[in-house]
């Protein structure tokens, strides 16, 4: 008669160690310990270990000398922290990324610290650097957003924006309003959802872990709108050069209407966690401060310079696809801290809800393309009647567009800043050179202005708040 | 890019430095300077009032004489305008380091060296910044065929 196996461990075998041990064929404690050090050691296969391995580190604990075993414990401190250690000379490097988890993706920072103060920062970059300039030259301009929309990949849309924008005005095509519009509407959803991430993944690492869960929740309701418009989250290839990719689905009005519903009863809930609370306040006022000046010195634009006190936003001092038409404030805030860009950035996303509002009230008919056949390929229905239009049809997805010579630069207001692209053209199908100038690349590199003589704890905050998306800074 | 009330700072910018040419691309302001006079330039653009570095890149014109030409874009907040600064760089050559100016072209400096081998005179660290220290050539010139850089980490398992 078999025994049934021990219901714990599910091993058939157990009680035979019991019986072992009670006649005397396991060895004991000193012995196993012996053959458990030569194992470690690595010098000798075990000789014995078999199944007590475990049991002889349990025994190691137990018969070791107290005081030691005190130490292990942790029951013990010694204070062997002599005078000659501490030194101003003393600085120590620390190490932060490129896998922390703060650094939202790959940063690598040098932290050269005395005690805990910050002396000097140096941020290392490039581990998400895939070269993808160089890949914008090899395709054509049709192409392009697939490339550039994996950029910065939080706000797709704005990539895909300023790069229609720069092709467009080499071009000189007309885009016919809806589809304007529609780029308006969804640059700005998009920065609604930027920001709630954003919020959400700096509320987590300031500890306010329910911030994470609500964040993500909202922008779900934006993402759900984006699948069913683009077929996509994200790197959505919707905004094109001569229009938007398709029409809005059915029944969006309603759609925009939830997300709005959503978002401002979120943003209630937000508010009434964070900034008030006096542990939030702590960790934010008066942490990671830029000044007017340093903002002009190393570029830094968007929520971030707004923060500090800068009225500049690129939506209204250098207007696109229509946005002058509509009714907003930009939000300035004067301390330029942590605490200050949540505010800017909460308030921004009310301020893109009013335009979403005013976009869905006053949205024209209309084309979603351009009705300059050089650009758009003839509609499909075409396609079986004309052999002209087939011929044009083919050409256009197998050779591109052919864009007039020269260089221009768009800039387009990204949740991040200002989001450029330098746009070389030779003539061809294929862009010449393409330069993105991406708002996180400068913000990175005005941490250690940021950094600099604060606290080490106050990394993480500071970082967090500059809200830099890796894929933007290394391309 | 043009707003009529930024008019006199062109005007002003223009009159500081001869040397400057400027111009019109696709109704946005650019400005030819000489290598010489850039340092000049943009201290006289920053004193005018575009006071705000957004960008610098280099371009590659493989086949155009001087081959490459370093852009920086200037903005001013109010009033709103942009000055786009272009220098052209024969190969071999370097241009000034506008760092001492705005210190925010540091990073922009090393891409520009890093990608296309742009040397900047008197940038404080000019290392590579976007790709390892000890690669070899700069991958976004021209003559560097695309594909033509043997891929890390593609050591797989075969089955033989």
């Amino acid at each position: 008669m078999s025994k049934p196996p021990d219901i714990i461990t599910g091993d058939t075998e157990a009680p035979a160690f019991a019986e072992a041990a009670k006649q005397g064929s396991v060895k004991p404690a000193s012995e196993r310990r012996v053959t458990h050090d030569l194992w470690l050691s690595g010098t000798e296969g075990p000789t014995d270990t078999g199944r007590f391995t475990d049991e002889g580190a349990q025994e190691m604990l137990l018969d070791e000398d107290p005081e030691v075993l005190a130490g292990q414990r942790g029951t013990l401190v010694v204070d062997d922290y002599g005078e000659d250690a501490v030194s101003d000379e003393v600085t120590q490097i620390i190490n932060m990324g490129p896998q922390h988890p703060a650094t939202h993706g790959v940063l690598r920072l040098h932290l050269e610290l005395e005690g805990e103060t910050i002396k000097r920062v140096k941020p290392i970059i490039g581990y998400l650097h895939t070269g993808m300039e160089r890949t914008a030259e090899a395709l054509t301009y049709m192409q392009g957003p697939t490339n550039v929309t994996r950029m910065d990949y939080l706000s797709p849309f704005h990539n895909e924006l300023a790069f229609s924008l720069a092709v467009e005005r080499l071009l000189d095509v007309e885009i016919p309003p809806r589809a304007q519009t529609i780029r308006i509407l969804m640059t700005e959803l998009n920065r609604v959802a930027s920001h709630l991430l954003w919020a959400a993944t700096t509320g987590f690492d300031l500890g306010a872990l329910s911030m994470m869960i609500y964040g993500w929740r909202e922008r779900e309701a934006v993402l759900g709108f984006f699948e069913k418009t683009t077929g996509l989250r994200m790197n959505h290839n919707y905004i094109r050069p001569g229009g938007v990719a398709a029409d809005l689905p059915d029944g969006w009005e309603e759609d925009v209407v939830a997300i709005e519903e959503t978002v401002l009863a979120g943003l209630a809930d937000y508010e009434g966690l964070l900034m008030g609370n006096p542990i939030f306040i702590e960790r934010t006022q008066g942490v990671g401060v830029l000044n007017p000046a340093e903002c002009f010195a190393f570029g830094v634009t968007g929520p971030m310079a707004r923060a500090s006190g800068i009225d500049f936003d690129v939506r209204k001092a250098f207007p696109y696809s229509g946005i002058e038409n509509f009714d907003f404030d930009i939000p300035v805030a004067q301390h330029g801290d942590v605490y200050d860009r949540f505010i800017v950035r909460f308030e921004e996303i009310r301020q893109s809800l009013r335009i979403v509002r005013q976009a869905a009230e006053a949205m024209p008919l209309g084309d979603t393309r351009t009705e300059d056949r050089k650009v758009t390929p003839p509609p499909r229905a075409r396609i079986d009647q004309s052999m002209e239009a087939l011929i044009h049809h083919f050409k256009i997805f197998t050779e591109g567009f052919k864009v007039p010579a020269g260089e221009v630069y768009q800039a387009v207001e990204s949740p991040r800043g200002e989001l450029g692209m330098y746009l070389v053209s030779d003539g061809g199908a294929k862009p010449w050179r393409l330069h993105v100038r991406g708002p996180s690349f400068a913000h990175v590199q005005a941490l250690p202005a940021m950094l600099t003589d604060s606290l080490i704890a106050d990394t993480i905050a500071a970082l967090a708040s500059a809200d830099p998306v890796m894929g933007d800074v290394d391309r | 890019m043009t707003t009529p009330s930024a008019d006199p700072m062109y005007e002003d910018l223009a009159g500081r430095i001869e040397s400057a040419r400027f111009g019109d691309s696709k109704g946005q302001v650019i400005v030819r300077v000489p290598s010489a006079d850039l340092i000049g330039f943009v201290d006289a653009a920053k004193e005018v009032g575009f006071a705000m570095f957004i960008d610098l890149c280099a371009v590659d014109y493989l086949h155009r004489d001087p081959r490459f030409e370093v852009v920086i874009n200037l903005l001013s907040i109010d009033p709103p305008a942009r000055v786009r600064i272009l220098v052209e760089v024969p190969a071999g050559e370097s241009v000034p380091s506008i760092t001492g100016v705005f210190p925010g072209a540091d990073f922009y400096e090393r891409e520009a060296f890093d990608l296309f081998g742009v040397e900047f005179e008197g940038h404080p660290d000019l290392t590579r910044i976007l790709l390892p220290d000890d690669w070899e050539g700069h991958p976004l010139r021209k003559d560097v065929p695309v594909g033509s850089v043997p891929v890390q980490f593609k050591g797989t398992h075969r089955v033989s």
